[in-house]
């Protein structure tokens, strides 16, 4: 049977933040995601991942939109695709663009992931839309903190040695709890790791 | 076996290097993507249902009104989700931005001087139903002018977001309308593949046209499909 072809992408521009993030940037819409992706009191330890965009000049994007999806602190999604379900009322989902920080930062308040499956490291993954992008690039971020699974995992080892750390956030000690940072370098040097999932 | 989804058609999907487009110059990836094999990470995504969704979220023409109506063209705008397959895709959140009539954004940093309107948000969602099938009501939106050069200016258009049932189905895209003599001026449009750039065009359908009401136009996504793979 012949393939219907596949939709092409086209940019989010510049304009998406009252429909996709409203609630962030002060619109009258509700938003069905924020960078706050802990409700009630869901297990697993709290972080807060946060980082800028940078373009190929180096200069901050502010208006990017980053969305993250993540497993719960056992490493199981909420999703019917995860034999194992998360049950604990994590919907693993966050989404915020980099308009409304003075920074131009990106922040989610989350809760570690667990290793997924055993042999991959606990990771978040995201996806980068901007004016400027046809089409959403996706990374992935690892944590500092976890070197020796970092070490057996196995899309951290299909990337070269020295680009691995382009995906991998510094932890920081706050005395809120742990912050951990990464900037999303689209260009230059130390241009983030953009994955074909 | 597990289900994990066939590889993104690059053929069908603008390159990141646009350089008509100005802003993809400093902002497109440079460097090769490298591969993932799918995991749990990739086949699974957020899930977003009807259960998400506000009464009027789908109808433009009435959910950000202040005591009057939106001005301009009302339309119809429905159509299928689908896989690559043809499989209907149900339960399936869609998320719609636009500018209003007279070409003009909601959103603070457009300041492009055409009217705003009161009555008029532009934002507005859906879920697909069993046969995967969505509709929204709105108002045409205008061209607006933009500064990627000379008189540059953007063919009418919605911008649409969808998460199909996987992180590796993330679809955001533009829906154009039919016989817009701006499309071939339109550097976003045109950095599609040649064969593939009316895929980005609804069609007039009158039979999607509600009589002294509205007119309808059909446009379908097309996501990428399930395939079996063998576990390791
Ligand atoms: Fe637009």
């Amino acid at each position: 049977m012949s393939k219907l072809r596949q939709t092409p992408s086209q940019t989010v521009g510049p304009f998406f933040a009252y429909a996709l993030t409203p609630e962030q940037y002060g619109y009258d819409f509700t938003s069905i995601a924020g960078g706050s992706l802990i409700e009630g009191d869901v297990p697993g330890q709290r972080i807060r991942i946060e980082g800028r965009v940078l373009d190929g000049k180096g200069e901050v994007v502010p208006d990017a939109m980053i969305e993250i999806w993540q497993a719960d602190g056992e490493g199981r999604y909420a999703h019917s695709a995860d034999p194992r379900g998360s049950n604990v009322g994590f919907r693993g989902f966050g989404r915020m663009g980099t308009g409304t920080d003075p920074q131009s930062r990106f922040i989610f308040d989350t809760i570690k992931p667990g290793s997924v499956d055993g042999a991959q490291a606990p990771h978040i993954n995201v996806v980068v839309f901007m004016r400027g992008l046809l089409l959403h690039a996706f990374t992935r971020i690892y944590f500092s903190d976890e070197a020796a699974a970092n070490a057996r995992d196995p899309v951290l080892a299909s990337v070269p040695t020295e680009r691995r750390n382009t995906l991998i956030a510094v932890r920081d000690e706050k005395s809120a709890g742990a912050v951990y940072r990464l900037d999303i370098h689209m260009q230059g040097p130390n241009e983030t790791v953009f994955f074909d999932v | 076996m597990t289900e994990t989804y066939a590889p993104r058609d690059w053929s069908s999907q603008p390159p990141y290097l646009h350089p008509d487009y100005k802003s993809t110059v400093l902002r497109a990836p440079t460097k090769p993507l490298i591969p993932i094999r799918q995991s749990l990470s990739e086949i699974t995504g957020p899930v977003y249902g009807h259960e998400s969704l506000g009464k009027l979220d789908a109808d433009l023409t009435r959910n950000a009104i202040k005591g009057g109506e939106p001005i301009g063209e009302r339309i119809v705008v429905t159509g299928r989700v689908l896989d690559e397959n043809g499989r209907p895709q149900p339960n399936m959140l869609i998320e719609i931005w636009q500018a209003n009539a007279a070409g003009r954004y909601v959103h603070v940093v457009d300041q492009h001087p055409a009217p705003l309107d009161p009555n008029f948000l532009g934002g507005g969602r859906c879920v697909t139903d069993s046969e995967g099938r969505y509709k929204f009501t709105t108002i045409k939106p205008g061209a607006y002018p933009w500064g990627n050069h000379e008189n540059a200016w953007r063919p009418a258009h919605i911008h649409f977001s969808l998460f199909g049932p996987s992180l590796s189905t993330r679809l955001v895209t533009q829906m154009y309308f039919p016989g817009d003599p701006l499309l071939a001026f339109d550097p976003i449009y045109m950095g599609t593949p040649a064969d593939c750039r009316e895929l980005l065009i609804s069609r007039f359908m009158l039979e999607h046209t509600q009589p002294s009401f509205a007119l309808g136009y059909e446009f379908d996504f097309v996501l990428r499909g399930r395939r079996q793979t063998p576990v390791e």
